[in-house]
């Protein structure tokens, strides 16, 4: 956040937790976060780390109940989103801050063409705006995301085209009416590594030419690393690292986060012959277990007496904050011999 | 691990020469073919064909793991349940120690099916829901060892599963009591429990996060190693292929383009889908600096393929010639590696040209 101006979206202390026959499961717990104009900010972690309904809470598309935010507040151009009335939160939706979605199939609409629901999303928000006009805006924005012969496939029907050209469809759909925040949640899981480095092309060029912000959603380190200007990873509903990209995957401080670095098979792995991969043991524990300790200290190697108590984070290099008691600016290697040659049983 | 043997090379060559030398691999896959009808209209016509596996040949050696990469719809997932006949075969050849396996009758086939066995992707939609975790993995040994009383097939099934990771008290829940990794666990300890030579690993460790996958492959290495298992580890995350297997096949469309051992593959790959698949992986940190050739288009429709070279419409070093005839698989630079492109070296001239253009300019 090296701008000097406010940042576009802040998040403070957001806590989103689910009343369930079991218990309340605290998915989001108390994490804070903003993003500045223009910058690519990611929230990376497993599933059921609370990345995704971080997102769907800013967008406040959680059904009350069994969702309820508890607490916090999402500073979007200048108000908080969580006060707003839905009618105010319409108009944000879909104008202002924009969605993809992991499954480009399941966010279309199979009934209708293409063009229509692009067209459509510029029709919600300009109610003035004739059929024809908003149609012209589909054709050209279908261009803009690169989709050959717009006029054409306009006229197709989701299942009539691959999930890289649906999620083009569904991102230019989310940039008709030129929001100022793209959330991309898992943009380009569902797709094969030849089309997903097509879109991430996309998304960096819209960046570009839109001063579009984006909020990147994603377990993908891959994806992080080329498109992220500062990550933050999550875990168990907290973050437990931030900082700019290029430091956090320089000086991983986190256990969390230097076994999750580690965890993935090496390039070149087969140049020096087969060996085990790194493992983090065991597993995330239930959302509705959680509890008011480091909520690594079951997995984490370096857990002691500290670890009963929860971990402020804390800035311990610059641009770089830690929630964990006992990593320190130098790094300290959480997983040096410790686990590589245990079981990797859950 | 196995050493290299000289059957690397699907070329047909190479296995006469193998049979020769009286070598027989443990499974040895001829030109098997798999085309699908597309009917249509009232009658039912055929109107034509997905060739989804258009023969491909490789063989898999004891011990050894076989990696299988290519993109959705370029027929891997077809050819893992082709071979197993899962999905009968329209034509070829699928050797198992030397048996041949497509001329065999169904209740002439069953012991080769407690040899070979598979795991899927999906570890949800692989489980019987209404069948617990005892169940499930003792169902192979009620069909396969209807001799084995009730008490050692309940003790070998809790040994498998503490062997897979899990606790052996849970053999009476129900799948959906566990996480993904848990239940890719149950999977795999299904797979092991008719001692099988052979293992198909469809997407076996593609659904899982980093963590829980890490602990997956090693699980799969640990016991490849115990029991001289041979996968045909079918993936599309190519640094996992890399990790885990001695020789990559990789497909596009129904044919196998490139063929080597995996550290000839990755360290010099050569065909230029290979190259554009390996480029498109990304970065592993925001300082690395890496060849980048982002690969435009998509694979075309397997109903009506291209004739020729099939990766010829997005092929980024494409001649005039590309489109008349499939290229053969050619021998290139070590033994056992073969290329189905006759103009590799095409790929670092033009981009060398166009990378001194970029920095002229």
């Amino acid at each position: 956040m090296a701008e000097n101006n406010a940042p576009l979206l802040e998040v403070r202390d957001l806590r989103t937790y689910f009343d369930t026959d079991i218990g309340v499961a605290r998915a989001v717990d108390g994490i804070t976060f903003s993003i500045g104009a223009g910058e690519c900010v990611a929230l990376v972690g497993e599933s059921g780390c609370g990345k995704s309904v971080t997102s769907m809470s800013i967008m406040r598309l959680l059904p009350t109940p069994p969702a309820r935010i508890a607490s916090g507040q999402v500073l979007f151009e200048g108000r908080d989103l969580l006060k707003c009335y839905p009618d105010e939160m319409c108009a944000v939706r879909g104008s202002r801050i924009a969605m993809i979605f992991q499954e480009p199939q399941s966010a279309l609409n199979p009934v209708f063409t293409v063009g229509n629901q692009v067209a459509e999303a510029y029709m919600v928000h300009h109610p003035d705006a004739r059929p024809r006009e908003a149609w012209d805006r589909a054709l050209e924005m279908l261009k803009s995301v690169g989709i050959p012969a717009p006029e054409q496939r306009a006229q197709d029907y989701p299942h009539q085209l691959s999930g890289g050209m649906k999620q083009r469809i569904c991102i230019a759909m989310a940039l008709i009416n030129q929001p100022k925040l793209l959330i991309a949640d898992e943009p380009t899981t569902a797709l094969d590594v030849t089309i997903q480095a097509q879109i991430l092309d996309l998304l960096r060029s819209l960046r570009n030419t839109c001063n579009l912000s984006l909020l990147l959603i994603t377990h993908d380190l891959g994806v992080v690393a080329e498109m992220a200007d500062r990550t933050f990873i999550m875990y168990a509903g907290k973050i437990v690292e931030s900082g700019t990209t290029s430091e956090i995957f320089a000086h991983p401080l986190h256990p969390y986060t230097q076994g999750l670095m580690r965890a993935r098979p090496d390039p070149g792995s087969s140049q020096r012959g087969r060996r085990r991969l790194a493992v983090i043991p065991g597993m995330v524990p239930a959302a509705t277990q959680f509890k008011d300790d480091c909520r690594f200290r079951a997995r984490c190697p370096l857990s002691a007496e500290k670890c009963p108590t929860e971990p402020p984070l804390e800035e311990l290099r610059p641009d770089h904050r830690v929630a964990c008691w006992y990593a320190k600016p130098e790094g300290v290697l959480a997983w040096e011999s410790t686990v590589i040659d245990a079981q990797g049983g859950s | 691990m196995s050493e290299p043997k000289s059957s690397l090379t699907p070329a047909p060559q190479h296995t006469r020469e193998g049979f020769a030398k009286g070598h027989v691999p443990l499974l040895e896959v001829r030109e098997l073919r798999k085309f699908f009808p597309v009917k249509r209209g009232l009658l039912s016509r055929v109107v034509g064909h997905v060739k989804a596996v258009h023969d491909i040949s490789f063989s898999i050696e004891k011990g050894e793991t076989l990696g299988l990469v290519g993109e959705s719809g370029c027929g891997k997932t077809t050819a893992g349940r082709t071979l197993l006949r899962l999905i009968e075969p329209t034509s070829g050849s699928i050797a198992f120690r030397g048996t041949e396996l497509t001329r065999l009758r169904q209740a002439q086939l069953r012991p080769y099916r407690r040899e070979m066995q598979i795991i899927f992707q999906d570890p949800y939609g692989s489980l019987n829901p209404r069948m617990t975790v005892e169940q499930i993995v003792g169902e192979g040994l009620v069909i396969h060892r209807p001799d084995m009383t009730n008490a050692d097939r309940r003790a070998k099934v809790l040994d498998l599963l503490s062997r897979v990771g899990l606790q052996p008290a849970s053999s009476d829940r129900y799948p959906h009591e566990f996480s993904g990794g848990q239940r890719q666990r149950i999977g795999i300890a299904r797979a092991l429990a008719v001692d099988p030579a052979f293992i198909v690993c469809d997407e076996a460790v593609s659904a899982l996060d980093v963590s829980v996958q890490a602990q997956i492959i090693n699980l799969l290495m640990d016991l490849q190693a115990e029991r001289q298992l041979s996968y045909l580890f079918i993936a599309h995350d190519l640094a996992v292929v890399e990790h885990i297997s001695q020789k990559v096949a990789v497909m596009y469309l129904g044919h196998i383009v490139e063929y080597a051992e995996t550290k000839d593959l990755y360290s010099r790959p050569r065909h230029p889908y290979t190259r554009a698949l390996l480029s498109a992986i990304p970065r592993r940190s925001p300082d690395e600096h890496k060849e980048r050739k982002i690969l435009g288009g998509e694979p075309p429709s397997p109903i009506n393929p291209p004739p020729g070279c099939p990766f010829a419409p997005r092929c980024p070093i494409v001649r005039p010639d590309c489109a008349d005839k499939l290229p053969e698989l050619l021998p290139a630079g070590p033994p056992g590696h073969v290329v189905r492109c006759p103009y590799t070296d095409d790929w670092d001239r033009k981009l060398g040209a166009e990378k001194q253009a970029k920095t002229q300019s």
